[in-house]
């Protein structure tokens, strides 16, 4: 029962960390491997993205949340080197990652998932995961020339694409093309992959939409499964009881900025919360009487209505 | 009706100067659209500025044979960057834009009057070949056999040429092999199926695209050499955009994404287009054909061939050695 130990010792440290912290947007972390400043990212006179200041917990499941157009994405696209934010800084385990392009912040250990699953369809599941192994010898094009070089690394790679295979259960697919997956198979496809990269900090865009429910398990337990690993979790989802199973901490994005932070527990109940995802007066209770008067408007029209139609 | 004149020359086109120059191209162009999807419109100017390299440093440098080889090597390097460094970064439509135009561009430097000095003007260059000739180790005479009633002969020249290209042709065919069951080749295939998770996984995706340019640019430079040495002469409108098309044509008939596709491709190509052509011209010159006259076989040939294409995309997308699995995924 070690990994049983093990699993809950991660998950109290994790707990611990966010235990006493405040719930303001931006609060900082007792040990942050993700530190922003004032990101921006205008798209002609909409701002998409304009987070002041926010930080990720070492170690954590950290779940971003937010309605839809709420610029979670497009953050995610500005941290990862796909899109050129027009303002900001941000430093990934200390280091400036501003203007960094995208394979070299995956290769620096920051790997991003895709919202829209992009499995390279006509190559096989397998040959999708070796893909994602780092310094591959026979990528060098001279060296590609001479398999003897680069043999042995690649039975290496295989051997770990096919644990995480078989972690995820498609190992049964290892030889089809990954086109012929099925949406949820092609997320968890894209899941692997990026863990094939061995990175620090995951970023999952989405990685439960469209996802059978029974899948969604086995999923929630492969991201439950990377905290242990030591890997940090960011991930974005809609699902609010998945969010409340898995995550240690819940940010909150409307739109473009950082809203609100806090534990998921209690996050759905900060007022700010509700605003944002309700409008800002969906709760003012109606009275009895504003109820009663509502009643016989409606009952007046369709009294109107009927006459309407009995004259014809 | 000649038949064996008919079956002699199409015969010997399976394994003729053309098939050898277009086939040698294509298994460029395959390694930049069939494997990494690169929709290079521009492969003519690559075997361009290779024939017109060596041409050029032989007959107005008056530098020797192996020096015009280099040079040109160089010049389809040169062209690669100068074509990639500006679109690859860009989405894939605008390569095939920029590669088409600047195609033409190189087509009508080599045919500018202003340039003849240098270039030739329409009439292009000649009188190159001697220090390629000088190492043909076939004596004078005719070789081959016959095969029945049927002659299959080349003249020494002939022989020369075919004999470097069809090596060419293998060592192109096994490097290609070789790269694309390699970690490298699976870079390029990822990439022509979605650059973006390429990236996400840590490959720098313009640097891969970029090599790839080079690799296929320099093999189908090898095209270029051949198609000079082979008929002796380079002019500017033999390296124009059907040149490109035929090729295309090759690689999808042979089956894209295929090491042997593009060289099946060319043989077939050219059996076809000989085939046809032989048929037809003998059949109106005996007077069985009689709504049309010789001169409009040559146009009714280029009808059929591209009647049998839309008939091959239709029936078998995939080409001769493609798989069909892979053409029912959605790309997307
Ligand atoms: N390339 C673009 N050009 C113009 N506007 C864009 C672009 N990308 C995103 N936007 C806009 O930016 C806003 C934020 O979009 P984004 O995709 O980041 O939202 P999101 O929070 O991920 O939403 P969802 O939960 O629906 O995925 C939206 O209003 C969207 O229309
Ligand atoms: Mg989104």
């Amino acid at each position: 029962m070690h990994a049983e130990t093990m699993s809950t010792d991660r998950k109290a440290a994790a707990l611990a960390a966010f235990k006493d912290l405040a719930r303001d947007p931006g609060v900082p972390k007792p040990d942050p491997i993700l530190v922003v400043d004032h990101v921006v990212r205008r798209f002609g006179g909409l701002t998409a993205v304009d987070v002041g200041h926010v930080e990720i917990q070492r170690g954590s499941i950290t779940a971003l949340i937010g309605p839809n157009g709420a610029g979670k994405t497009t953050f995610f696209n500005q941290l990862t080197g796909f899109d050129t934010a027009d303002a900001g800084s941000w430093t990934f385990n200390g280091r400036s990652m501003n203007g960094v392009p995208a394979h070299k912040v995956a290769r620096s250990g920051m790997v991003r998932t895709f919202q829209l699953t992009k499995a390279l369809s006509r190559l096989t599941v397998l040959e999708n995961m070796r893909l994602g192994a780092q310094k591959q010898k026979g990528e060098n094009f001279w060296r590609a020339l001479v398999p003897r070089v680069w043999r042995a690394q690649e039975d290496e790679i295989t051997e770990r694409a096919e644990e995480l295979l078989a972690r995820f259960k498609l190992d049964a697919k290892r030889d089809d093309f990954a086109g012929s997956l099925s949406g949820g198979q092609r997320k968890l496809l894209e899941m692997a992959r990026a863990l094939m990269v061995n990175p620090e900090l995951v970023m999952l865009d989405e990685p439960m939409a469209g996802v059978n429910p029974a899948l969604t398990q086995s999923l929630l337990g492969h991201v439950k499964d990377l905290r242990e690993q030591g890997m940090t979790v960011l991930f974005v989802e809609h699902d609010m009881d998945m969010v409340r199973d898995i995550s240690d901490w819940v940010i909150v994005m409307a739109q473009g900025a950082v809203i609100a932070e806090g534990p998921p527990s209690t996050i759905m109940s900060d007022q700010r919360v509700i605003d944002a995802y309700l409008g800002a007066h969906h709760d003012a209770p109606l009275s009895e009487g504003e109820l009663e008067a509502q009643l016989q408007e409606a009952e007046a029209a369709l009294e109107a209505e009927i006459e309407e139609e009995t004259q014809k | 009706m000649d038949w064996i004149t008919i079956f002699s020359t199409t015969i010997k086109s399976a394994v003729g100067v053309e098939t050898v120059l277009y086939g040698i191209a294509a298994i460029g162009l395959n390694v930049h659209f069939g494997y990494t999807g690169l929709l290079n419109f521009g492969q003519a100017a690559f075997m361009g500025v290779a024939g017109y390299g060596l041409a050029v440093t032989v007959v107005v440098l008056g530098m020797p044979f192996w020096a015009g080889i280099i040079f040109g090597l160089i010049a389809a390097v040169i062209l690669a960057f100068l074509l990639g460094i500006p679109t690859l970064q860009l989405r894939a439509d605008y390569l095939a834009i920029v590669t088409i135009a600047a195609a033409e561009i190189v087509r009508l430097v080599f045919r500018s009057v202003q340039f003849k000095d240098v270039f030739g003007g329409s009439d292009g260059h000649r009188g190159f070949t001697e220090g390629f000739y000088a190492l043909n180790p076939y004596p004078t005479g005719n070789y081959g056999f016959n095969l029945g009633p049927i002659p299959l002969f080349f003249n020494h020249r002939t022989m020369w040429v075919i004999t470097v290209g069809w090596v060419l042709i293998a060592l192109a065919c096994l490097i290609v092999h070789l790269l694309m069951k390699s970690p490298w080749g699976r870079v390029l295939k990822a990439i022509r199926e979605d650059e973006d998770a390429v990236r996400s996984l840590g490959k720098s995706v313009f640097s891969y695209k970029m090599q790839a340019l080079v690799l296929g640019g320099v093999i189908g430079s090898l095209g270029g050499f051949i198609y000079g040495l082979g008929y002796a002469s380079v002019q500017p409108d033999v390296f124009g955009t059907e040149t490109t098309f035929y090729m295309y044509t090759m690689v999808i008939l042979g089956g894209a994404a295929r090491v042997l596709g593009p060289v099946i491709g060319s043989m077939l190509f050219w059996v076809l287009l000989v085939l046809i052509y032989g048929v037809l011209s003998e059949a109106v010159r005996v007077g069985y054909i009689t709504f049309m006259d010789t001169n409009q076989v040559g146009a009714l040939r280029w009808i059929l061939v591209g009647a049998g294409l839309i008939l091959l995309l239709v029936y078998r997308p995939q080409g001769i050695f493609g798989d069909k699995r892979e053409i029912a995924i959605d790309a997307r």
